[in-house]
Order: structure tokens, then C-alpha cells, then sequence
């Protein structure tokens, strides 16, 4: 079976400018929803406590944040969680004067009022808001060290063009993937950064290809024009950049659909990463590549520079 | 021609025979179980087995299995039902000094764990348990160990007779008054010769009329405090969650001033929490018996070497500054009922220093009063202090005695279980808790495994349609790849959790990455006219370095991922970077040797199914 019959000859560069005009729409409209809607912080980031149990039958939320409210607990939120049974209560960081096992005693006390049968613990998370910040830092750190980390690898496998392409292309999914998770307001936990962290990866491995066949094409393909280089690597590429995405698409909505409430924002994220990550490395990374003014004699170079070093004795 | 040296075939082959054989161990599953283990760490005595079986006869619960692993017996058992009707008629039966704690034993096979065959571990949530992340109050700690210098200070001047208008704490050092410039010289001499008052540096100061000494704790003493106070909460909660019976926990210094807390299985957190962060100790001080305790109250004229303390009640007691022995001193304590009045009571245990200064105070002392004063320090230097009992010294007596005043029996036995496990050199305060019930973790895993299989089983059927033979060849890696990961995960004791389960379904989808490259340079190399043989051997090598490069970048983004992460972040770090080199291996060399035992050897290929 195929998906592309034969050697496809699309002329993908010559829609770049296309392509980069729906790139900086969608980069302009991420960072909009981003600067006015921000995202929708998980309790990693905000600090504070949330606790989900399961009711013996479904109650009913109203009187549930009335009993809530007696035990002067108003400012907690109440949400079902996956079924109508399922309930969890949030409460936004408090003053240190109360410490945090007697409120979670409090609150399960207060949510088995009027109830017949026993409720079951699920899960109670608590972050004090110290830790909230220090995560928030790390998961900034760690994007930005990942990139450095990747910068480097490039160049020295490549060439600063490249990798100032594949970073391009990274920043580029990770900002729209952000945007996409505040416009749908999606909760942005720390396993949300952590599928960030993979929709790089990801993306990247895709580049990477991208960018080994058009280092094998530039002295191949010796008379054509950058331009037509980079155009048949995208063409030569595109049927394992498909079936590879396809591939892992299919387990992402595997993991989206069975895996369950915990893992749905993490997957949500990475299909949404894999999906920009596609694109962005057919169209974003090779017009970067071609923009800084991409030729042979870029590869050429880096080729006698490692056989001069090699003569060294 | 396409061939392997035999070396590599047989290097492969070993790989994945030792790979299968240490992700057996998965298979079987988990037993609930007991384990019983001594209070003390005292190995079990013969008649204990005897005993066990006696409790479980009367209340009727069969076991399935039992065995003794050093200094502890774990009784396996056929349901949890079971297995916690077995707990609670063991701890009835074994009393204090036995830990009797719940456990997941897995019932791996006695040939593979002789060779060290050993499942993953579940992380917390996946079989429920609580996380806490507790942070060292190290302001009280400072603040406590300058209390102790002042004290020492007061102590080694009375000593010497030199008399001090005061000595008292100001920020972050002392401030020493005296009255004559003589006097500012002698106390200097002492600081100079007193062994415990040497790691201070001691300035002149000016302070208008009286004679001043700056006294500064040096930076490095502090370091050393805040090292030892770590330390030594971490051993005081090591002996805490063993009274509380936790099979195994985990308890672990992180950072300089924080400690990590996992107790798997643990249900009743608020217990736990009661007891990990409880900073209780009880100090003995004698009752000023010069004085009455209700003029001074009113009056607030209290002598100086005595200080006002409240009863449970209510009521003031002066007691003498000079203490008599406090909770350090202590090395035992149980709870139980006073045999005459039927109160509850905790019987203490003295060391030799405890026992001595005890001995020759109850000596001088009989027909005083003598108090105890129970101390409960809670995070941001607020203090507890009451006095539960004050009686009065009928003989001397040193090593072992009664305390009673408590309020119930439940008190008492909780503050012998912190007398037992030792107080905590500073005060902690849980700043992160995640704890997962034992439904959700079952849930986790069930959806955990559905979502692994579901995707593998996708990912498989649409290789074998889209590239043939060639995909059912990488159908058979992707299938090793997995084993493997799950082998190396097992033998390294990494911990799965929910987020290393979608690291391991990502990997399942990226994995036939490298397969799909070499696939299609081969296909390439076809369509170009090249041979059969010919196009498998360019196919692959040509597809090498693009595998490489790409995995390395993906590494490089795990990596970062492992350094920064904590928790759950961490756990999709190693399985995601671990998953990476496994695939390199089955899609680059597995799936060639197999690809060169079904066409290698023929001459001529006449079609390639790909």
C-alpha cells in the first residue's frame, strides 16, 4: 500500500510565502489569546489544594458547595470530573496559618454531609505556593535549555543555518501549541510541559530528517538552486514525514480516548504538537534555512573543515 | 548478498532471550500481603510464626504463602478482604512491638528471582499512596539553637559569678550586658575556655552605660545545623513510618532543606500526616515550690530563675527554668493504663545521662513537685506548651518511670509512638501532597495498559498493511522493543507511573520511525532501478545517520527533561529517552537481521514485499 503513488513533485517552496503568512496569523493569534486569556494554570502552577472523590450516586453540586460553604470553605470551586459520580473540589492557595492536613480532613468531612454511604478518596493534591513558582521556573528552564541543547547538536552537526531553522520551527510549534491550549482552555499542568517538551522532540526528529536529506542532496543535486534542493528533499521526505505522523497520531488519540481524565490534557497537547510539528518542519524550517541564504558551499565547507582535522596528527 | 556475521545474529539473539527473561517478571502479578517486621529491629523470635498462626486460626483467615526474608515475614494472601481482616487480628495479637504492615508482594516465580528477575514498580499513582514534599522550618531551627547558646552563656556566668544585667536574643545573634568593664573581660575568658561556646564570634560593643558583648553564631556552625537537623528528621521520620507500618517507603533528602516522603498504600492520610508532622516531645522540670504560681500570674512578677507555664486546665504553675531531662534524653516510651487509677499512661525509658540527672534530682527532691510539660512546635516558630501532670516525688527513682495527665488513651499512645521515634530537630511543614486512592491507581493501570495495548495493536496493523512482509518485520521489533523497555525498566528498578505509560505509548508510535525511513529509502532505492539486495543494503545504511541524528535531538529534549523534572515529568523522561535507545536497537539491527534471514541468502530476489 501506498499513501504517495509515485515521487511526488509538489512545489511546496514556492507556497512558502503562503505558508508564512498562515504561520505569522497563527503565531499572531496564539500570542493573543495567550497575552489576553492566558492559560488556565493547573495546581502545579497556581498552588492550592484539590481533591476528587466518588459518590456511591451522583449528587448534586449546588448542595455539595452549600456544605462546602458551612464549613466556610466559599471560595472552593466544585466540578464533576468524567462521570456524574466523580467530583472535584478546588481551593485556591490560602494563608500558611492553616496547614493543609487539617483542610483536607475539613473538606472530606464536609463532602460526606447528607450523604448515605461512603464517599472514596480518589485523589487529593496539594501544592504549596513556593513549590507552584519553582515549578513554573523549572518548566521554563527546561524549554529554553532544550532548545540551547538542540541549537548546539545542530550546529555541530550541520551548520548555524539549520539550526537556527530548527529552532525557528520549535519555537514556532511550541508558541501555537500554547495558543491552541489557552483558545480552548486547556489545563496547563506540568504534564503539559513535559508533552511540550516531547512536541520538540518530535518536531525536531522531523526536521532532522528533513535537513540530513537536503545535506545529501546539495552535492548531488550540484546545478539546481537551493531552492529546488530544499523543494525535492521536502518531496523525497513527505511520505515517511506522513506515515511517521500518521503513526503516532494513532497512538495519541489511543492514549486521548482510553487513557483516561488524568492524561487528556497531556495528550491533547501532543496531538495538537504533532499536527503544528508536521507542517511547521515541511514549511517553517526549510523557508528559514532558505531566508539565511542556504547553499552547497555552506556543507561543502564543513565537510574540508573535518577532513583538514582529521589529517592533524 | 545480505548476511550477518554469526557474532552479531548471536548477539541479537542474547539480547532479546535476557530481555524477555527480566520483563517476565510483569506476568504475575501481585499477592496482597502482610509483613511483619519488630519495632525495634530486634530479629523475630521462633514462637512469633506460632502465634501468627494461632490469631489467624481464631479468626478463621487462611493465608496463601508465607516467608521469611531476614528480619521480617510476609504472609501472602488470596484477596485484600482478607488481607486486612488479617491485619487488624495481627496487630491486636502482637501488640507494640511488632509493625504489622500492609504489602503488595509479587508473586514472581522463586527460578526468576533467584536470577534477579524482578517486576517494575508501580509508582504511587498507580497503586495508590501519598507523596508529601516537607520543607525544614530552618528559621526555628536557628532560632532554637540561639535559645541553647543564651542558655549555655546564662549557665557558664552563674557558674563563674559573674552577675549580668541580661542575655537575650537580638536578630540573628546575642547581646551579652554586663556591668563593669571587668566583668565584659571575665565573660570573654570563659567564652574563650568553654568548650561548647568556641564556634562563636564574640565583638565589644558599646551600648551607653553597660558593658555590651556581641555574640555572632559563625556561618559555618550554621551549616553544620541545618546539615544535622535535616539528618536527623529524616531518621525521626524513618522511625515514624515504620510504627506507622508502611512496607516500603521512601524517604529522601531533597534539595538543602526539604524531604520526600512516599508511603505506597497508605489509605488513612490524615493519620499519617498527624504523625509524620507532629513535632511533640515532653520535657521534666521541677515545680518552684518558693513561689506561688497564681500572685505571680496576677502580679506578673515572676522569679527569675522560674518561668509561668498553664496547665491543660488552665491554671498557672511556675517551674524552674533548669531542666531536669528532656525528650532527647529518652530512648523508650509505650502506652497503657495506670494500674490504680485506671488513667491512660506512657511508661518512659531514660538513657544513662537522662537516668543519672533524673536519679539525683528525684533524690534531693522527695515530697516536691515535679512537672511535665508537654511541647508541640508548629511551623513559623509558634510553640504549644502545656503542662499535662505535675506530681509530687514520693521516692528516687532514674531510668524508668510513668507520665500521666493525658487525655485519652489515643493521646497516649501517639505521643509514646513520637516519644519512641524521636523528635524532630526542626519543625517541617508539608509543602506539596499529591496522594492517589487505591480505586484511582487500579483505574490508572487498567486505562494505562487499554491505551498501551490499543495503540500498539493499531500502530502493528497498519504497518503489516502498509509495507508487507516489511511491516510485519517491524511489527516483530516494535514487539521486542517493548519487551525490552519493559525489561530494562524492571531491572533498573525505575518506578512506572501514569506519565511513564504515555511515555512508553509515544514511544510506540515514534519508534517505528526508524523502520518507516529505512522503508522508504528502500522503496526509493528500487524505484530508482537498484536490486532487491542492493536496495536493502542502501536503505539501511543511508537511513543510519538520519536515524541517529534524529534520536539524538529527541534524547537531548529527554534528557533536559530528566535533569529538570520532578514527579510525573520525570517518570515520561526515562521512560521516553529509554524507549529511544531500545527502538535504535530492534528497528535498526533486529529488523535487519531479520530482513537478512529471509532475503539475504538468495541470489536473486525477484520482489521485495515492501
Amino acid at each position: 500500500m501506498r499513501i504517495l503513488n509515485r515521487k511526488t513533485r509538489i512545489d511546496f517552496m514556492g507556497q512558502r510565502k503562503m505558508a508564512f503568512a498562515l504561520s505569522a496569523i497563527l503565531m499572531a493569534l496564539s500570542i493573543g489569546s495567550l497575552a489576553t486569556r492566558g492559560l488556565n494554570f493547573g495546581l502545579d502552577f497556581t498552588g492550592g489544594m484539590l481533591i476528587e472523590v466518588s459518590y456511591p450516586s451522583a449528587p448534586l453540586i449546588a448542595e455539595v458547595r452549600a456544605n462546602l460553604g458551612d464549613a466556610g470553605l466559599d471560595d472552593a470551586v466544585v466540578q464533576t470530573f468524567g462521570t456524574a459520580m466523580d467530583i472535584v473540589v478546588r481551593i485556591p492557595p490560602r494563608s500558611e496559618e492553616e496547614s493543609d492536613a487539617e483542610l483536607s480532613t475539613i473538606i472530606l468531612k464536609a463532602l460526606q454531609v447528607g450523604i448515605e454511604g461512603d464517599i472514596v478518596m480518589r485523589r487529593v493534591e496539594f501544592v504549596g505556593p513556593q513549590v507552584g513558582d519553582e515549578l513554573a521556573e523549572q518548566g521554563i528552564l527546561a524549554v529554553v535549555y532544550a532548545m540551547i541543547g538542540i541549537f548546539l547538536y545542530v550546529m555541530f552537526r550541520f551548520q548555524w543555518r539549520f539550526s537556527v531553522g530548527a529552532v525557528a520551527a520549535l519555537i514556532h510549534d511550541v508558541v501555537i501549541s500554547m495558543g491552541i491550549l489557552s483558545a480552548v482552555n486547556v489545563e496547563f499542568d506540568l504534564t503539559v510541559v513535559a508533552a511540550l517538551l516531547a512536541v520538540i522532540g518530535y518536531s525536531l526528529n522531523d526536521t532532522i530528517v528533513l535537513f540530513d536529506r537536503i545535506r545529501e542532496n546539495f552535492p548531488r543535486l550540484r546545478k539546481r538552486t537551493p531552492l529546488e534542493v530544499v523543494n525535492t528533499s521536502v518531496n523525497e521526505t513527505l511520505a515517511r514525514t506522513l506515515m511517521t505522523s500518521m503513526t503516532t497520531l494513532l497512538v495519541l488519540f489511543a492514549l486521548f480516548i482510553f487513557g483516561g481524565d488524568i492524561i487528556h490534557s497531556f495528550a491533547f497537547t501532543l496531538i495538537v504538537g504533532v499536527l503544528v510539528g508536521t507542517y511547521s518542519s515541511i514549511f517553517v524550517a526549510s523557508t528559514v534555512l532558505l531566508r539565511l541564504g542556504v547553499s552547497k558551499y555552506d556543507l561543502l565547507q564543513v565537510e574540508k573543515e573535518g577532513a583538514t582535522a582529521d589529517r592533524r596528527p | 548478498m545480505n548476511q550477518y556475521p554469526a557474532w552479531k545474529n548471536l548477539l541479537i539473539v542474547t539480547i532479546l532471550v535476557v530481555g524477555t527473561f527480566y520483563a517476565l517478571p510483569n506476568l504475575f502479578g501481585e499477592d496482597p500481603a502482610l509483613q511483619i517486621t519488630s519495632a525495634r529491629g530486634f530479629t523475630l523470635p521462633l514462637d512469633l510464626e506460632a502465634n501468627i498462626n494461632d490469631a489467624l486460626m481464631v479468626e478463621n483467615i487462611k493465608y496463601k504463602g508465607r516467608e521469611q526474608q531476614g528480619n521480617r515475614l510476609l504472609y501472602r494472601f488470596n484477596s485484600p478482604e482478607e488481607q486486612l481482616l488479617a491485619a487488624d487480628a495481627l496487630k491486636d495479637a502482637l501488640g507494640e512491638q511488632y509493625v504489622v504492615a500492609l504489602n503488595l508482594a509479587h508473586s514472581t516465580p522463586g527460578w526468576l528471582r533467584v536470577m534477579g528477575g524482578k517486576p517494575m514498580t508501580l509508582g504511587l499513582d498507580l497503586q495508590g499512596g501519598v507523596h508529601f514534599l516537607m520543607q525544614v522550618d530552618m528559621d526555628t531551627a536557628k532560632g532554637q539553637m540561639l535559645d541553647r547558646v543564651v542558655n549555655d552563656i546564662r549557665t557558664a556566668l552563674r557558674s563563674e559569678r559573674i552577675r549580668y544585667v541580661s542575655v537575650r536574643r537580638e536578630g540573628t545573634g546575642i547581646l551579652v550586658l554586663l556591668r563593669s568593664a571587668q566583668d565584659r573581660e571575665g565573660t570573654l575568658n570563659i567564652m574563650r575556655k568553654d568548650q561548647s561556646l568556641l564556634a562563636l564570634d564574640v565583638n565589644e560593643v558599646e551600648t551607653g552605660e553597660h558593658f555590651g558583648l556581641s555574640v555572632k553564631v559563625r556561618e559555618q556552625q550554621l551549616v553544620e545545623l541545618q546539615q544535622t537537623a535535616l539528618k536527623q528528621n529524616i531518621t525521626t521520620l524513618r522511625n515514624r513510618v515504620n510504627e506507622l507500618g508502611v512496607a516500603e517507603p521512601v524517604i529522601q533528602q531533597q534539595g538543602k532543606d526539604r524531604v520526600v516522603v512516599q508511603l505506597p498504600g497508605v489509605q488513612d492520610t490524615v493519620q499519617a500526616k498527624k504523625i509524620i508532622g507532629a513535632t511533640a516531645t515532653l520535657e521534666y522540670r521541677a515545680v518552684d515550690e518558693a513561689h506561688d504560681a497564681f500572685t505571680a500570674a496576677q502580679t506578673g512578677r515572676i522569679p527569675p530563675e522560674s518561668r509561668l507555664y498553664n496547665r491543660r486546665t488552665g491554671e498557672p504553675v511556675l517551674l524552674k527554668k533548669r531542666l531536669i531531662v528532656s525528650g532527647d534524653q529518652l530512648i523508650g516510651a509505650s502506652s497503657g493504663f495506670d494500674q490504680q487509677t485506671g488513667q491512660p499512661q506512657v511508661s518512659v525509658t531514660l538513657n544513662g545521662i537522662g537516668a543519672k540527672r533524673m536519679l539525683d534530682f528525684t533524690r534531693n527532691n522527695v515530697g516536691n513537685r515535679m512537672a511535665v510539660v508537654y511541647i508541640e512546635q508548629k511551623s513559623g516558630g509558634r510553640k504549644i506548651e502545656e503542662v499535662i501532670s505535675v506530681a509530687v516525688v514520693r521516692e528516687p527513682f532514674g531510668k524508668r518511670f510513668q507520665t500521666t495527665g493525658l487525655d485519652s488513651m489515643n493521646e497516649a499512645s501517639e505521643l509514646a509512638l513520637l516519644l519512641r521515634a524521636g523528635a524532630l530537630a526542626a519543625p517541617m511543614e508539608i509543602i506539596e501532597e499529591r496522594t492517589v486512592g487505591p480505586s484511582l491507581g487500579a483505574d490508572n493501570v487498567a486505562q494505562g495498559f487499554k491505551s498501551v495495548m490499543i495503540g500498539f495493536v493499531l500502530v502493528l496493523l497498519f504497518m503489516a498493511i502498509y509495507y508487507r512482509v516489511f511491516g510485519l518485520i517491524a511489527d516483530l521489533a516494535l514487539f521486542f522493543n517493548l519487551v525490552l523497555l519493559i525489561s530494562l525498566l524492571s531491572m533498573l528498578g525505575a518506578t512506572l507511573t501514569m506519565p511513564g505509560i504515555a511515555g512508553i505509548v509515544l514511544t510506540v508510535g515514534m519508534a517505528v520511525d526508524a523502520n518507516v525511513l529505512i522503508f522508504e529509502r528502500i522503496r526509493e532505492e528500487l524505484r530508482n532501478g537498484n536490486t532487491p539486495q542492493a536496495s536493502i543494503r542502501a536503505g539501511y545504511d543511508k537511513a543510519f545517520s538520519t536515524i541517529a541524528d534524529a534520536n539524538i535531538t529527541t534524547l537531548i529534549a529527554a534528557f533536559v527533561l530528566l535533569l529538570f523534572g520532578t514527579g510525573p515529568v520525570k517518570g515520561f523522561a526515562v521512560t521516553l529517552s529509554l524507549g529511544i535507545v531500545t527502538s535504535m536497537f530492534t528497528a535498526i539491527m533486529g529488523t535487519r537481521a531479520v530482513v537478512n534471514l529471509v532475503y539475504g541468502g538468495k541470489k536473486r530476489v525477484g520482489r521485495l514485499a515492501i
